[in-house]
C-alpha cells in the first residue's frame, strides 16, 4: 500500500510523516512521530485515552485518520506543559491524587483543558457530561472533578 | 513484628505527599505495555475462533505466509507439549489445541513488518473448524445433556453422578444449620444470578517478547506480577524458569485480570521463530472477548432469623462457571458469603463448573461481590420482612474478634462493627430521600493476602535511599512504601526512591493481588530498614568506640544511649553514608517474607438512588463507602480504593453484564456495548476510614484494594427494593428488568 505525505503542526512545531491512508491519528502520534502520551484503550472512539486537540477541537484521535492532519494544528498531552512548568491540571491531578494507573489521564487532561478554554467556571454537572467520554476505572471520578474544580479556581483567580 | 499499640505518633504516616511517579503520568512520559519499541521489531497479531465450541479440523497459513513482510506464523504445534495442571490450562488459553473452547479463543498468531499487516495477515489464515454444541448458561451446563467441555477435568472432589462439566465440589461449615432454621422465627430462602463482568482496565494486554537463538528471552509486558509471568512463559515454552527475563511496564490498571498471561508467551514464540522482537497489544474487542472476565454465578441462600433479628443459621449453596477452564472463585465466594455474621449454623456448597466462555481471571475480591450480593439481598429482604433497621440487624450479629469465623477460623482484630458505628452515625444514614428515591446499605469483606514477597532497601553515598521492589505500582504504592521507608529510617519522603524491578533483581514477587502489596511489600520494606539501621548504628559505634547496643536510631541519626555510652553528637545518615566506603562497605537492608499476618478488612456501603419510574432508570444520588484500613499509611489513595471499588461495584450492579448470542458468542465486545459506569453516571463519593490496627503489621495496615466492591452490589439493589417496592435477585438491575418489575 502506497503511502502519504503528510505536513502537520504537533505542539507547535511542524512535523511530517509518511503513513498509510488507513492509518489513524493516534496510530501516527505513536508508531510514527513517537508521541506515545495519548493511549488507545478501545479503538473505538468509547473510551477517550486518546484525547488530542485539532485546530483546538477535541476529537479521540483513534477516530480520525493520519491524513487528516494535513495542514493542522494537533496538540497533545506532550505539549500541555510549558517546559518545567506544569499546567494548573497537571499541578491539581497530582495534588488531588486523581489518577492511579494513570493510563486514562493523559486524555482527561487534553479533555478537561478544552472544557477549561471554553467554560472557566464549570459545574460539577458541566465537568461530568464533559469528561462522559473519557472512561476511568481506578478512580470513580471523584477525585479527578475535583482536581478540574480546584484547577478551574486556581485559573480563574490567576494565583 | 506485633503491631506497637503504644505508637499512634507518625511523622510520615498519614500524610499526603505527591506520589513520586505523578509528573510522568500528567505528563504523557510514563511507558505502559505498548509504549515500548526494540531494533527490528515485528508485530503480532492473533487468529480466533469465531465460534463457542468447534474442533479445530485444520489451519493453513500459506496465504499468510506469502504475504510481503509476514515473517512467522504459530500455531499449538510451535509449544512443546508435556505442562500439567494449571500450566496446561494457562497453555490451552492462550493457544487452543485440539478445539476452540470459546469465542475469541486464540488458534494461531502471526508476526509481520506493521501492526496492519499483522492484521491483514491474521485474516488470511485460514482455519476449518467443526462446529460443536455449545453451552455458556452455569445452570443449564451442569444439566443432563449439556455438551462436556472436557472429559476427565474434574477433581477427586466431585461426587459421583454429577455431569462431567462439574470439576470441584466444595463443602463446608459448623453448627447444625437445620437446627439453627428450627429455632428462628423466620426461614427465608431465594435464589440470585449475577452475570460474568470484566475487569474493565483501560488499558489493553500489551507485551514487547524477544527470544535470542541462545533460547534465552526478554519481556517487557504490563502485568501485576511479572515473576507469575515469567514462571507461566516458561511452562508454556518449555524453557527454565530464569532464562527469561520479564521488566514490567507502567500498568494501566489490572483489579486482578493482569495476574495470568494470554499473549506473553504468543509473542515470545513467535520471536523465537523469527528471531526478531516481537510486539502484540490486544484490541478492546480481544480483552473482552478472551481475557478473564469473572465467573458468572447462580446462588441459593436460605437464613433463619428470630423475631428480634438474631440470625440462627445461614446455609449457601454457589454455583459459578470461570469459563472452559476450572478455578471460578466458588470457593473464596463461599468463604465471605457469611464473614461479617457470627453464626452458631452455617453451612456452604459450591460447584465449579465448566462452559463455553473465556477462562475467568481474579476480579478485585474474587468471588466476593457475587456472594455478598445474594446473602445481603436476602438480609435485607429479612429485615424488611420483619420490619427491622438493616443496620441495627448487622450491628447484632456481627463478627468481631473471637468469633468463630463462617469460613472456620478465629477472628483476630476486626473492624466491621467500627465500619456499622461510623456508617449509623454518619449524616448520610439519616437524611431525608425524595421522590421514588431509596436507601440501601450492605457490608462486605475481603480476607486479604501476604504473599511471597523479597524487597531490598540500599542507600546512596549521600543518605539517600533506594527501595526495590517486586510488586508493580496500580495505585500508588511506590508512595505507600516510600512512606513506610522514611517513617522507618527517620528520613524524609521525599529522599526515599522505590523502584519496581525486574525479575533478576530480587527473590520471586508475587504479584500486586489480593490486596497485599502495601501491606506485604510494606512489611518487608520495614524490616529491611531495621537491617539497614542496624550496620549504621553499628558504624557509629565502631567510630566511637563504644558496642553497638549502646547507639540507638532516632530522627534519622545515630545517637549514643544509655548509663555507659559516652557523649557524642549525633551522627546523620548522611554523614555515616558518606564514609561507609572506608567503614566496612556498602549499606543495605533486605527482607524475604511471606507474611500470614493480613487483617482482612471490612466495609460497610450506604447508597441512595433514584429510580425513574417511566423508564426504569437508575441514578445513584448519593453514595458514602465506609472501610476499615487498619492504618491509612496515604489516605488519598486510600479513599481512591474505596471509592475506585464502589464505581466498579456500581457498574456491575447496574449496567455490566456479559451477554451471549444463542450462537455462543460475545455481543457485546466493545466499550459502548459493555457500558461501565462514565463520570456522569456517577455522584461524589463520599469515604470513611476506619483504622482498627491490624496486629499483624508493624504499622497496623490492612490491604484495601478489593474489599470496597463487595457491598456496592447488593447496596443497590437494596436501595432499588426500598425505591420501587421490587426485589430484583439478578444482576445488573438493568432499566428494562427494573421497568418489567415496575409494570408488573
Amino acid at each position: 500500500m502506497s503511502l502519504v505525505h503528510v505536513t502537520t503542526k504537533v505542539n507547535g512545531d511542524e512535523a511530517e510523516f509518511l503513513c498509510e491512508p488507513r492509518e489513524t491519528l493516534l496510530d501516527v502520534l505513536r508508531d510514527r512521530l513517537g508521541l506515545t502520551g495519548s493511549k488507545e484503550g478501545c479503538g473505538t472512539g468509547d473510551c477517550g485515552a486518546c484525547s488530542v486537540t485539532i485546530d483546538g477541537r477535541l476529537v479521540s484521535s483513534c477516530l480520525v485518520l493520519g491524513v487528516e492532519a494535513e495542514g493542522k494544528e494537533i496538540a497533545t498531552i506532550e505539549g500541555m506543559a510549558q517546559g518545567e512548568a506544569l499546567h494548573p491540571l497537571q499541578r491539581k491531578f497530582i495534588e488531588h491524587a486523581a489518577l492511579q494507573c494513570g493510563f486514562c489521564t493523559p486524555g482527561i487532561l487534553v479533555a478537561a483543558k478544552s472544557l477549561l478554554e471554553k467554560d472557566p467556571d464549570p459545574s460539577e454537572e458541566d465537568i461530568r457530561y464533559w469528561l462522559a467520554g473519557n472512561l476511568c476505572r481506578c478512580t470513580g471520578y471523584d477525585k479527578i472533578v475535583r482536581a478540574v474544580q480546584d484547577a478551574a479556581k486556581e485559573m480563574r483567580e490567576g494565583v | 513484628m506485633a503491631f506497637d499499640q503504644e505508637k499512634d505518633q507518625f511523622r510520615v504516616l498519614g500524610t499526603r505527599p505527591d506520589r513520586p511517579d505523578g509528573l510522568d503520568k500528567v505528563t504523557g512520559k510514563a511507558r505502559y505495555g505498548a509504549d515500548m519499541s526494540a531494533s527490528g521489531m515485528l508485530h503480532g497479531a492473533i487468529v480466533r475462533s469465531p465460534h463457542a465450541h468447534a474442533r479445530i479440523v485444520k489451519i493453513d497459513a500459506s496465504k499468510a505466509l506469502a504475504m510481503k513482510g509476514v515473517k512467522a506464523v504459530v500455531t499449538r504445534a510451535d509449544f512443546p507439549d508435556g505442562q500439567k495442571g494449571e500450566d496446561w490450562n494457562i497453555m490451552e488459553n492462550c493457544m487452543a489445541g485440539e478445539r476452540a473452547l470459546y469465542d475469541g479463543h486464540a488458534v494461531a498468531a502471526v508476526a509481520a513488518t506493521t501492526p496492519w499487516l499483522a492484521r491483514d495477515a491474521a485474516k488470511a489464515v485460514e482455519v476449518e473448524y467443526e462446529i460443536l454444541p455449545h453451552v455458556t448458561d452455569v445452570d443449564k451446563a451442569m444439566q443432563d445433556g449439556a455438551p462436556v467441555i472436557r472429559e476427565g477435568a474434574a477433581n477427586y472432589s466431585v461426587p459421583e453422578g454429577m455431569h462431567p462439566n462439574v470439576v470441584r465440589f466444595i463443602e463446608f461449615g459448623h453448627g447444625d444449620v437445620e437446627k439453627g432454621f428450627e429455632e428462628a422465627d423466620v426461614v427465608m430462602e431465594n435464589s440470585y444470578t449475577t452475570e460474568a463482568t470484566h475487569q474493565g482496565y483501560i488499558e489493553p494486554h500489551a507485551c514487547l517478547a524477544q527470544m535470542g537463538s541462545d533460547g534465552r528471552g526478554e519481556l517487557w509486558c504490563c502485568t501485576q506480577g511479572h515473576w507469575f509471568v515469567r514462571r507461566m512463559s516458561a511452562a508454556c515454552l518449555g524453557i527454565e524458569v530464569s532464562k527469561l527475563r520479564v521488566t514490567p511496564s507502567e500498568i494501566g490498571g489490572g483489579f486482578g485480570g493482569k495476574t495470568t498471561v494470554f499473549i506473553d508467551p504468543v509473542a515470545l514464540a513467535l520471536s523465537r521463530k523469527a528471531d526478531r522482537p516481537v510486539k502484540i497489544v490486544m484490541s478492546r474487542e480481544e480483552v473482552l472477548r478472551a481475557t478473564g472476565p469473572t465467573a458468572a454465578a447462580s446462588m441459593d441462600v436460605k437464613i433463619g432469623m428470630t423475631k428480634d433479628g438474631k440470625m440462627t443459621a445461614g446455609k449457601a449453596v454457589f454455583r459459578m462457571t470461570g469459563g472452559a477452564f476450572p478455578m471460578a472463585p466458588v470457593d473464596s465466594a463461599l468463604a465471605c458469603a457469611f464473614a461479617c455474621y457470627d453464626l452458631e449454623n452455617v453451612q456452604h456448597e459450591g460447584y465449579d463448573v465448566m462452559s463455553n466462555r473465556p477462562k475467568q481471571a481474579a476480579y478485585r475480591a474474587p468471588g466476593s461481590p457475587m456472594a455478598a450480593f445474594a446473602v445481603e439481598s436476602l438480609v435485607d429482604e429479612m429485615c424488611r420482612e420483619l420490619k427491622l433497621d438493616p443496620l441495627e440487624v448487622r450491628l447484632k450479629n456481627a463478627a468481631k474478634e473471637g468469633t468463630k469465623s463462617s469460613a472456620g477460623p478465629t477472628y483476630p482484630r476486626i473492624g466491621l462493627v467500627e465500619t456499622l458505628e461510623a456508617a449509623k452515625a454518619h449524616p448520610h444514614f439519616t437524611a431525608p430521600l425524595g421522590p421514588n428515591q431509596g436507601r440501601g446499605i450492605a457490608s462486605g469483606y475481603w480476607m486479604n493476602w501476604g504473599g511471597e514477597t523479597s524487597v531490598s532497601l540500599a542507600l546512596s553515598e549521600d543518605g539517600t535511599v533506594t527501595v526495590s521492589v517486586g510488586t508493580p505500582d496500580i495505585g500508588g504504592s511506590r508512595a505507600s512504601v516510600a512512606m513506610m521507608a522514611a517513617e522507618a529510617l527517620g528520613v524524609e519522603y521525599e529522599d526515599v526512591r522505590v523502584n519496581v524491578v525486574e525479575t533478576g533483581a530480587l527473590g520471586v514477587n508475587e504479584p500486586t493481588h489480593g490486596s497485599r502489596a502495601t501491606f506485604a511489600t510494606g512489611l518487608a520494606t520495614i524490616e529491611a530498614a531495621t537491617q539497614a539501621k542496624k550496620t549504621l548504628c553499628e558504624r557509629a559505634a565502631a567510630k566511637w568506640g563504644i558496642d553497638a547496643e549502646a547507639v540507638i536510631w532516632e530522627d534519622g541519626c545515630a545517637k549514643p544511649s544509655g548509663p555507659n555510652a559516652g557523649e557524642f553528637p549525633p551522627l546523620s545518615i548522611g554523614e555515616i553514608c558518606a564514609k561507609m566506603g572506608r567503614t566496612g562497605g556498602p549499606i543495605s537492608g533486605h527482607f524475604e517474607a511471606t507474611p500470614m499476618g493480613f487483617g482482612g478488612s471490612f466495609g460497610t456501603h450506604i447508597v441512595d438512588v433514584e429510580v425513574d419510574p417511566e423508564t426504569g432508570h437508575t441514578s445513584v444520588v448519593r453514595y458514602t463507602v465506609v472501610q476499615d484500613a487498619g492504618k491509612a499509611i496515604h489516605p488519598s489513595y486510600v479513599e481512591g480504593q474505596f471509592q475506585g471499588g464502589a464505581a466498579q461495584g456500581i457498574g456491575w450492579a447496574l449496567n455490566e453484564e456479559y451477554i451471549y448470542g444463542e450462537d455462543g458468542r460475545l455481543q457485546n465486545p466493545i466499550f459502548l456495548d459493555y457500558r461501565v459506569p462514565v463520570a456522569s453516571d456517577l455522584p461524589m463519593i463520599d469515604t470513611v476510614i476506619v483504622e482498627v490496627p491490624n496486629p499483624g503489621h508493624p504499622y497496623g495496615v490492612r490491604g484495601v484494594g478489593e474489599t470496597g466492591i463487595t457491598p456496592p452490589l447488593p447496596a443497590i439493589a437494596n436501595a432499588v427494593a426500598d425505591a420501587t417496592g421490587q426485589r430484583l435477585r439478578g444482576l445488573p438491575v438493568s432499566p428494562p428488568k427494573i421497568l418489567a418489575a415496575i409494570k408488573g
